[in-house]
């Protein structure tokens, strides 16, 4: 199932990122699928991105509110919070898993061979505070001479922008080097941060800073696919919590925001069959061996 | 050789919530797509946006 995960999460990059003629174009694809919602972080100032990016989308729309507003435009964001809310409701986390092209780079980074550390579970709740104050509030609340808010998370903090975006265009566009200062410095410092941190920890930037991250996350009780902790069947053997990539014990806590449905924990731990994937309480046809606590060797 | 019993599966009850939560933000979407947004999304990706990668 790993083989195929990582496939899918191939397959997924190359959707959203599908338009490989910007080395004879030096810019980004500006056709119409850019209508589309990337599921997961995918600048969408990425040369090759077809799709938009729901957190930038966001960002943008509630920093120009009040400039729309005024020309008697309703662009509260509806339709991108539309899109992810369906994604959420539908998947969850799993994107985060299965769709995020950010969080593959981390996945693969990881596998550099090093020590390797855990993340302390409180620096999870940062992601909610970026959600809240970088991709809400401040784009909404601080605005400029022109009564215009600025995107703050894509801005001061997005790793995935600065990777997918920023050193490409510099790349493709050399005047662009010369307007190069401390905001790029600032981002390109965060980019090493969390690419370094990302070959000793597991998935740090989805765990601790992600926003996009954090509103699926809310998803975690409601989302229509998820996995199901059988308690009957389950020995307390704490193997799921070996197997996480994202510190989930999921058998104390089988609703896990962190859950990102990687199945690790289903298919590589669980020898009693006590997780399984569910579609709305209706369990997928999963491998049973038929194991009961009473009969495990 | 270890002696293994089959469980007969427990049918567990439909999950209601995703079923008003996916609508509820469908209906969302549509609203957003009713007032024409997306174009206005579709003219912002479509812009290379300097500050949001970093530069300018």
């Amino acid at each position: 199932m790993e083989f195929v995960r990582k496939w899918v999460q191939v397959i997924i990059g190359f959707l959203t990122n599908s338009s490989w003629a910007f080395p004879f174009t030096k810019t980004i694809y500006q056709g119409p699928l850019k209508v589309i919602c990337a599921p997961g972080l995918n600048c969408y100032s990425c040369p090759a991105s077809t799709t938009y990016c729901p957190l930038g989308s966001i960002q943008q729309l509630l920093g120009g509110l009040r400039f729309a507003l005024e020309n008697g435009q309703h662009y509260f964001g509806l339709s991108v919070l539309g899109s992810i809310g369906v994604l959420g409701g539908l998947f969850g986390r799993l994107i985060c898993g299965w769709a995020c092209p950010f969080g593959f780079i981390q996945e693969i980074l990881h596998k550099i061979p090093s020590r390797k550390f855990g993340i302390p579970r409180m620096l999870s709740y940062g992601k909610y505070m970026f959600l809240l104050l970088f991709v809400v509030v401040l784009p909404l609340v601080l605005i400029d001479e022109f009564g215009t808010g600025h995107p703050w998370f894509c801005k001061f903090v997005c790793p995935a922008g600065t990777l997918e975006a920023g050193l490409p265009m510099l790349l493709l566009q050399p005047n662009l080097r010369n307007t190069i200062g401390l905001l790029f410095l600032n981002k390109f410092v965060i980019l090493i941060l969390f690419l370094t941190w990302a070959v000793f920890s597991s998935r740090p930037f989805c765990r601790t800073a992600c926003p996009l991250g954090a509103f699926y996350a809310l998803f975690s009780k409601v989302r229509l696919i998820k996995l199901h902790l059988d308690e009957a069947k389950c020995t307390n053997c704490k193997a799921c919590h070996h197997v996480c990539p994202m510190g989930v014990k999921f058998n104390e806590s089988p609703d896990d925001p962190e859950c990102i449905t990687c199945l690790a924990c289903m298919n590589k731990a669980c020898k009693f069959d006590a997780i399984s994937l569910e579609i709305g309480g209706i369990p997928l046809a999963v491998p049973d061996r038929g194991l009961t606590p009473a009969s495990k060797p | 050789m270890s002696q293994t019993t089959r469980e007969p599966r427990k049918k567990r009850p439909l999950r209601k919530a995703p079923f008003v939560v996916i609508p509820s933000f469908l209906l969302l979407w549509l609203i957003g797509v009713a007032t024409g947004e997306p174009a206005r999304v579709l003219e912002q990706a479509m812009q290379v946006c300097l500050s949001c990668i970093g530069i300018g």
